[in-house]
């Protein structure tokens, strides 16, 4: 089972390795780029704890940062050529040249402001999957009903807030988005 | 867990990755999105020697328009096509419409950015939505392998548990529908413990009516219906004695509440090996069969006379 030779973009920066081709993304991030912000929950796609940004190689089309994929569907051998974006490159200001291990104090944003200021995280374990998959959301429906913000957050499992917390966060993030930039807010869900 | 070890392999075209099938034999998978093929080598539920990924192969992706001179107009989509991509596809919504209300059932939003349609129809799980759309519109499903390429009905191509009719060394290399020329609708409705779980159990309708300028709807009759059942067998199935008693009857005489609910309990009544498990026993999912036949079946006939908008 030869190893394989790989390219990734993590964060803005190229990280080259030779990898088991049973490696998943998830476990390349975290165990050869050092980067335990993506955390592993289930390992076969149903907590969405590993969601990360992934722009395929050869994708042409749909944003730069790409889409909001499972890091443990994904083995790090199909991702050779790509640009992933984990929950350490999300801060305004982190990820392109930081060492990894202790990325760069950077402005939160306006995602994770909004998970902070709603209560939208317990223990953290399924945040860093949370904050990835709604930027992805709110980036391609700027303007979700409630009903679609359920429907967006149910891939990603939460053990300890009971979601309402997260579902608050998500319509503040919504709203403050679309008003061009963080501002406090005290709207609710419903 | 973690799958077992397996070598890669990310051929250059087609011809390579069937050459490759052939030479490797049983212990070789295609892999292209990897939603269903990495969870179950993840749970050991699978392994293989080798992946053959299509990433590279050119070709395989893509929606497009076919001009049908001969057997009508039709939509091919390349089997590497992600599952996001035909939701998103303008052509898929005003050509395919049951296959663009299908996908938002599909896993997950994050799922479906990977995972594409020659995966599902290959992995050919009976509870999925993709196999059971490409049954009930009577799909084309396109293969290459050393031999050449081949054309198979999708009536002939799910043959058995994550069974289907590719031969070891053939690639899934893309499908074809065909597009309705009239009057037209189509549903599909399905039942899960949670959003993006497998359907406890599901049905998609298609039902096109005679006559394209009929002065009455109403009394043009099935021409075509389609009634596909997933979740409730080892495949996903047809209810074809049901689709019989149907067809030739004038619309107007299948649309009401009580007719629909009578070919929802015919849809199921000849079921053998409905699944029995912890989310329900073989009978509750035929009562749920039938339930959610008549109400697709409702919004498609509603359609198909232009009674009421049916939104996705």
């Amino acid at each position: 089972m030869p190893d394989i030779g790989i390219e990734i973009g993590v964060n803005g920066r190229l990280r080259r390795a030779r990898v088991e081709p049973r490696l998943t993304l998830v476990d390349f991030l975290r165990e050869r780029c050092q980067l335990t912000g993506t955390h592993v929950g289930c390992e076969h796609g149903v907590c969405g704890a590993c969601t990360v940004l992934l722009r395929s190689p050869g994708e042409d089309e749909g944003p730069p940062e790409g889409q909001a994929v499972r890091a443990c569907l994904v083995f790090a051998v199909q991702a050779d050529g790509g640009e992933v974006t984990t929950i350490e490159g999300i801060a305004t200001g982190a990820g392109a040249g930081t060492g990894g291990a202790e990325p760069e104090a950077g402005q939160l944003s306006v995602v994770q402001t909004a998970f902070r200021e709603h209560h939208a995280l317990q223990c953290g374990f399924c945040t860093p999957g949370f904050v990835i998959s709604v930027t992805a959301f709110l980036r391609d429906q700027p303007n979700p009903t409630d009903e679609q913000i359920r429907d967006a957050l149910s891939g990603n499992l939460c053990r300890c807030t009971g979601y309402q917390g997260i579902l608050a966060a998500v319509r503040a993030a919504a709203d403050n988005l679309r008003t061009d930039g963080p501002q406090t807010t005290t709207q609710e869900t419903r | 867990m973690k799958p077992s070890s397996f070598s890669y392999h990310a051929p250059a075209s087609a011809k390579e990755a069937v050459e490759l099938l052939a030479e490797l034999g049983d212990g070789a998978k295609v892999i292209a999105g990897g939603q269903s093929l990495i969870p179950m080598l993840a749970l050991r539920l699978a392994a293989f020697e080798h992946l053959i990924d299509i990433r590279d192969v050119p070709g395989v992706r893509g929606i497009s328009g076919r001009d049908g001179s001969v057997s009508g107009e039709a939509v091919w989509i390349g089997a590497g096509t992600t599952q996001a991509a035909i939701g998103r596809s303008a052509l898929v919504a005003a050509k395919i419409p049951l296959l663009a209300r299908a996908t938002p059932l599909i896993g997950h939003f994050q799922i479906r950015n990977r995972g594409t349609i020659g995966g599902s129809l290959a992995h050919a799980e009976a509870a999925a939505e993709y196999p059971a759309v490409a049954l009930t519109l009577d799909a084309v499903i396109e293969t290459v392998s050393p031999r050449g390429q081949r054309a198979i009905p999708a009536n002939g191509f799910f043959t058995g548990l994550w069974t289907t009719a590719l031969e070891p060394d053939e690639l899934l290399t893309g499908v074809v529908f065909g597009v309705p020329g009239g009057r037209a609708g189509f549903a599909i409705e399905e039942f899960s413990r949670r959003p993006g779980d497998f359907a406890v159990a599901g049905a998609a309708i298609a039902i096109e009516l005679a006559g394209r300028n009929g002065p009455d709807p109403r009394d043009a009759p099935v021409s075509r219906c389609g009634i596909g059942l997933f979740g409730l067998g080892p495949t996903p199935l047809r209810a074809s004695a049901a689709e019989a008693a149907v067809t030739g009857t004038p619309a107007g005489d299948v649309s009401t509440d009580a007719r629909a609910r009578e070919i929802g309990q015919a849809a199921v009544a000849d079921l053998e090996s409905v699944p029995s498990d912890l989310h329900g026993p073989a009978a509750y999912r035929k009562r749920v069969g039938a339930a959610l036949v008549a109400t697709a079946w409702l919004r498609a006939i509603s359609e198909a006379l232009g009674e009421e908008a049916v939104s996705a």
